[in-house]
């Protein structure tokens, strides 16, 4: 029997080898409870944390007061940036723990195939760790996300976006300079939150920084989330401008992934890396 | 008649594909890292349906080399032709016909043994994975470990399913880092005689790097020896054996290993006259 007797068709060949990298992670998700108990873990306890403070302030801040779930909708909503962050960057290192990488690279899985792959369950990780901070949100402080509306369709995808835009650069960044750097994947999307203005409004920051923030999809997400839960207002405006500012930072991350990918072809790093 | 014309041509590139003599053939093949020359102007020709060896002592080149036929080193200079195709141009097509194991390469050790080959089943594009994963397990003894995480396997059994990994997409080209690195005589024995069984059923030609000598007398046709990213010396075991005036080819091996080419040039001389 032939390799190619054994063969699909290429378009239906790439989605199986796209889907198999999905399983592969899937299996993994479905047979460890301590993943799955650290993808529900911080989203929960930050909720739990950030409602308290939420409450806190109800009683004693009258900005607050007009919109009491702002604090608990920015912290779910910053979650989804991190998670989908964390969650690609960690598969993707997942795979150099389990030394799995020379096997992968030297099959005919291509680097985009195995982008979408993992961008998949990052997605799916991402609504696991939100579905129980959302779910203890409306059940202790009968805060529901959902009230956001159809706009939270539009910030859910920028968010996540960004986050993997992030996540395919810390990727790019292990694999170029080995299993040293993957503390990366851990605190490197901290550096976006304060210019984020998750918490408060974009206007308290001092000019120069301002410039920045309206650089950042996840500031403009935030901006409009206020918009919505103060003015119940939907900024369009805003929407444009964080998908346009995506699509440049996402070109940019996997230009830069194959760039670091190409490197550690050629410096041969492919097949060394492991725990 | 656009149309006609690529399907003709890809035709003819085809049937020249079929009509290479050769697997694979390398041609003054070079990898820099740094200070370092790795590989240093490498040519070599793999027949088709062989079973061929590098040999060559630690940092002689042989996982350079073979981490260049698959892809995962990119080389400072030269060419790769697997099946009579440029590798550089078509790699992720020859890849799907090619496959291998490696010590060094592990598989995700908390998926179960079935879950393993059923994700690379799906990657290599194999049609009837159930039905495939099945024959291999039965061929290689390990339908009891389908269900057991690969990282409860001991190193024998986890042989095996490396073997049954780089079977999946029943490859053409086959090559493995050396494939009985760790296991004991018993099990050492029954993967080779494995893989000499498989090689004559699928008539696919299989690359080995080993330090098992014995081994390589055993299973392989021709051997390539490399010193230093060089190309020193190859031919059959009996034909080095011979020309070196040896008992072995662990002191064909040894002579060359310790660089006493003297030995060798020897012998050719006394050939030719």
């Amino acid at each position: 029997m032939s390799t190619r007797a054994l063969q699909r068709g290429p378009v239906r060949a790439s989605v199986g080898r796209i889907g198999a990298m999905a399983l592969r992670h899937l299996y993994l998700l479905r047979t460890s409870w301590p993943r799955l108990l650290e993808l529900m873990y911080w989203p929960t306890v930050q909720m739990i944390l950030w409602g308290l403070v939420s409450q806190f302030l109800l009683t004693n801040s009258s900005w607050v007061a007009q919109a009491s779930g702002v604090l608990l909708a920015g912290v779910i909503l910053w979650d989804v940036l991190f998670r989908g962050q964390l969650g690609l960057s960690l598969v993707f290192i997942e795979e150099m723990w389990s030394r799995n990488l020379g096997h992968l690279f030297s099959s005919p899985l291509r680097p985009w195939e195995l982008i979408v792959a993992l961008m998949m369950i990052s997605l799916l990780r991402t609504l696991i760790g939100m579905g129980s901070a959302v779910g203890f949100a409306i059940l202790l402080y009968h805060f529901s996300i959902f009230d956001l509306g159809l706009p939270l369709i539009a910030f859910f995808f920028n968010l996540i976006f960004m986050g993997w835009a992030v996540g395919l650069v810390v990727c790019g960044l292990v694999l170029r300079f080995g299993l040293g750097a993957e503390s990366l994947a851990w605190f490197m999307i901290f550096a976006f939150a304060p210019v984020s203005c998750i918490y408060y409004p974009l206007e308290i920051l001092p000019d120069w920084l301002k410039h920045v923030a309206e650089a950042l999809p996840s500031a403009l997400v935030f901006e409009g989330m206020r918009s919505v839960l103060f003015d119940g207002v939907f900024r369009y405006d805003l929407l444009w401008r964080a998908m346009a500012l995506n699509a440049l930072y996402m070109a940019l991350a996997l230009a830069a992934f194959m760039a670091f990918f190409h490197s550690a072809r050629k410096r041969g790093l492919l097949h060394q890396i492991g725990e | 008649m656009a149309v006609a014309t690529i399907g003709l041509t890809r035709a003819l590139r085809h049937i020249a594909a079929i009509m290479t003599q050769h697997a694979l053939k390398i041609d003054d093949l070079s990898k820099r890292f740094g200070t370092v020359q790795a590989v240093d102007g490498l040519s070599l020709a793999v027949p088709r349906g062989s079973i061929t060896a590098l040999l060559g002592g630690n940092g002689a080149g042989k996982t350079t080399t073979m981490a260049m036929m698959l892809g995962l080193v990119l080389p400072s200079s030269g060419s790769i032709r697997i099946f009579g195709e440029n590798f550089a141009r078509n790699r992720y097509r020859l890849l799907a016909r090619m496959n291998f194991s490696s010590p060094y390469v592990d598989l995700p050790h908390r998926l179960t043994v079935r879950e393993n080959l059923t994700v690379y089943a799906r990657i290599y594009g194999v049609v009837g994975v159930r039905a495939r994963i099945q024959q291999l397990a039965e061929d290689l003894d390990i339908v009891e470990f389908l269900k057991r995480p690969v990282g409860k396997l001991s190193a024998g059994q986890r042989t095996r399913v490396a073997l049954a990994k780089a079977l999946i997409n029943n490859p053409e080209l086959l090559l493995l880092d050396e494939p009985t690195a760790s296991l004991d005589p018993d099990s050492a024995d029954w993967v080779r005689s494995y893989l000499e069984r498989w090689r004559v059923e699928s008539g696919a030609t299989i690359l080995m790097a080993s330090h098992n000598m014995a081994e390589v007398e055993r299973l392989c046709s021709q051997t390539f020896m490399l010193r230093r990213g060089r190309l020193v010396d190859s031919g059959s075991p009996n034909d080095l054996i011979a020309r070196y005036g040896r008992e072995s080819l662990e002191e064909v091996f040894l002579d060359i290993a310790r660089q006493r080419p003297d030995a060798a040039a020897q012998q050719n001389d006394a050939t030719a006259q």
